[in-house]
């Protein structure tokens, strides 16, 4: 009984874990997705943001720096896309998938000679007491900061699109930026700080694995993590409480699969493999299947460029 | 999803090469083609290795290319006949999906001579050469099965097809050889490299009881995981000691200095002939490397004998008896598996945990 409750904690903790850089990836995207910014471009704004962060980290020693430049580096990702799509309206989609591709050797040029050095890792937190209670302690108080600040920012993103007259004025910008425009408000600029959020949220999950996950820098090192990201928050319909459903639910199942496979459960691997992609999006689809409601949700204006002078 | 944006980045430096230095007279020139980036560890590293050391050996006399990253498939042969267009006579390729794009150019360029790792087909002027990399990984079980306290090994593997069936079945083999209650559970994470998962497989794998670490996947993330977690791994391809001080007992590396320069000197003496060269211990191209400081020397003494005899003849990882999970003998005592049925293995034998995926 012990050991069923050890392994269901263990397989909950590397949950979160595993959950935590979707979470934080598929966040900004939604806010950058809600101002009406397709941004493709999340796998290679992660890559760039984790080489940056693994490359402060061993020039200074000190996490805290890592994460800053992640996030940096995500955002100057987001603002070359900024530059190309809302400035100049090139086309949102190809220029995302360009930013990916940019990413990849961009952060594959700069990690040459960081490649053979590994990191200690950003040690989980240790409340004194706390963490030591038995089941409650690791699942409460055992997690590094990463992920209490994902969770922080989820709870920041919902009250702001909920509550907030910021909030308002993005989903309105998202809309109908037309008549945001007429309002008053400046489209671009709406445009831009969504889309530098978007990136210093990616930044900041490509971080989240340099120093934490995998503390190493290894060529693309997300393997297809912004790609989730991205599908996350159609398939989420733009909800933040059902992105953070959807991470957890996609990283649980990954971590469950691989559990069941130690025991020596006799499953294809090839459906276990499959499961986190079906069961995410059979739950997500499941609860979201009101077709007028997914409309509604989603942004009218995503994609699209928008000419102030028209 | 893997953008190869390297390999347009490599097309363009083999565009530039001939700019950059005009090739001598007397210069062999040789290309290499890789599968994957080089990487600070892997499969693809070893062979960049070999390559430098050709470049040192016959400073002057040979002058190198290569290009990383290039998928299997149509794009491969695109490459493959760049290299050869632009005058190496002498072309590496180094990843089983080249095997028909490296006949086809062949075919087209008859003064060229090619080289195909891993694969099994030639052509007058392609040959090719594989590793019995099954040594290297009983070898590895030895250790296991010396170092383990609970007698239970983790695998992490990529996909259940014959050449990594055949690494675990070789790794428990050894383990048993030298702790018969052994077992080895396994993890399919349905990735050549996806570190985060990886690592997670690992990890499954210690909650599990498993004390030692044995991957068949890409990245160092297994080894890391074995250290973070206070328990023992090896690692494949490359020595992985630096990403797991405490936790790297030995890691099984292959080795292609050797053959390589084997086939230069060849190829410069006009005695190259194309043929299927497998080479192992006994040639120096499984090599045991990067042991650690934990593991005791009569252990390394127990490896440099079972080394011995396998160089002797004397020892081979599937060599009988050999059981089938459900008991049923496969090689029959005194007897070795024939190398068709190692090449095609599709079985567990006793001593894995769990049923073998179906494909």
């Amino acid at each position: 009984m012990i050991e069923i409750a050890e392994v269901v904690v263990v397989i909950l903790v590397a949950t979160l874990r595993a959950g935590t850089p979707l979470v934080l990836a598929a966040l900004g995207e939604l806010i950058a997705e809600k101002s009406g910014v397709l941004n493709l471009g999340v796998e290679g704004m992660m890559l760039v943001g984790a080489v940056a962060a693994i490359i402060a980290t061993l020039g200074t020693g000190s996490y805290m720096l890592g994460a800053l430049a992640g996030t940096l580096a995500g955002i100057a990702m987001a603002l070359v896309f900024g530059l190309l799509t809302l400035s100049l309206r090139a086309n949102q989609v190809a220029a995302g998938l360009a930013l990916t591709i940019f990413g990849l050797g961009l952060s594959a040029f700069l990690g040459l000679a960081y490649r053979d050095r590994p990191l200690d890792g950003l040690k989980p937190l240790a409340v004194p007491g706390l963490s030591d209670i038995p089941v409650i302690g690791p699942l409460l108080f055992g997690h590094d900061v990463f992920v209490y600040f994902s969770l922080a920012l989820f709870a920041a993103v919902a009250w702001f699109l909920a509550r907030t007259r910021g909030g308002l004025v993005l989903k309105a910008v998202g809309e109908a930026p037309e008549a945001a425009h007429a309002l008053g408000h400046d489209v671009l600029a709406v445009r831009y700080l969504a889309t530098a959020f978007g990136g210093a949220t990616a930044g900041l999950a490509g971080a989240y694995l340099t120093l934490v996950y995998t503390p190493m820098w290894a060529d693309q090192m997300t393997a297809g993590r912004g790609w989730i990201a991205l599908a996350l928050v159609v398939f989420a319909t733009w909800k933040p409480g059902r992105v953070l459903l959807g991470a957890y639910l996609f990283g649980g199942v990954t971590i469950a699969q691989l559990h069941l496979q130690a025991q020596g459960v006799a499953v294809s691997s090839h459906i276990l493999a499959m499961l986190p992609y079906v069961a995410t999006i059979l739950v997500l689809v499941l609860i979201a299947r009101d077709a007028t409601r997914i409309k509604l949700n989603a942004p009218a204006a995503l994609g699209k460029p928008f000419e102030p002078g028209r | 999803m893997k953008l190869r944006i390297a390999t347009a980045l490599a097309a363009l430096a083999i565009a530039a090469a001939p700019l950059a230095a005009p090739a001598g007279a007397q210069e062999l020139k040789i290309g290499f083609v890789y599968v994957s980036p080089i990487g600070s560890a892997g499969w693809t590293y070893q062979h960049e290795l070999a390559r430098q050391h050709l470049e040192k050996t016959f400073a002057g006399k040979v002058k190198t290319t290569y290009v990383e990253s290039v998928p299997e498939g149509a794009d491969a042969e695109r490459v493959i006949r760049r290299l050869a267009q632009e005058g190496n006579k002498l072309v590496f390729t180094t990843s089983f999906g080249y095997m028909d794009p490296t006949i086809k150019v062949a075919q087209a360029f008859p003064n060229a001579i090619f080289e195909h790792a891993t694969g099994y087909k030639t052509a007058k002027n392609a040959g090719n050469y594989i590793i019995r990399f099954e040594e290297g990984r009983y070898l590895a079980g030895i250790v296991a099965g010396k170092m383990s306290k609970s007698g239970k090994a983790g695998y992490v593997a990529a996909f259940p097809i014959p050449e990594v069936i055949r690494g675990i079945n070789a790794f428990i083999l050894g383990m048993r050889s030298v702790n018969p209650n052994a077992t080895v559970s396994v993890v399919w994470v349905s990735s050549w490299y996806d570190p985060g998962k990886e690592r997670e497989a690992a990890e499954a794998l210690i909650a599990q009881g498993a004390d030692v670490i044995m991957q068949h996947t890409d990245s160092t993330a297994p080894v890391q995981a074995a250290e973070a977690k206070g328990v023992y791994a090896i690692g494949y391809h490359s020595d992985m000691s630096k990403f797991g001080p405490k936790a790297h007992l030995v890691a099984s590396t292959h080795n292609w200095t050797g053959y390589y320069q084997s086939v230069v000197e060849k190829v410069m003496k006009g005695q190259w002939k194309a043929e299927q060269y497998v080479g192992g211990i006994k040639e120096g191209m499984v090599v045991m490397a990067g042991w650690g400081p934990m593991v005791p020397d009569d252990v390394k003494k127990l490896v440099a004998e079972k080394e011995a005899a396998m160089k002797a003849g004397k020892l081979a990882p599937f060599q009988g008896p050999v059981k089938a999970q459900d008991g049923k003998e496969v090689v029959k005592a005194g007897a070795v598996m024939s190398a068709k049925d190692i090449a095609n293995m599709s079985f567990y034998v006793q001593g894995v945990v769990g049923a073998l995926p179906k494909k």
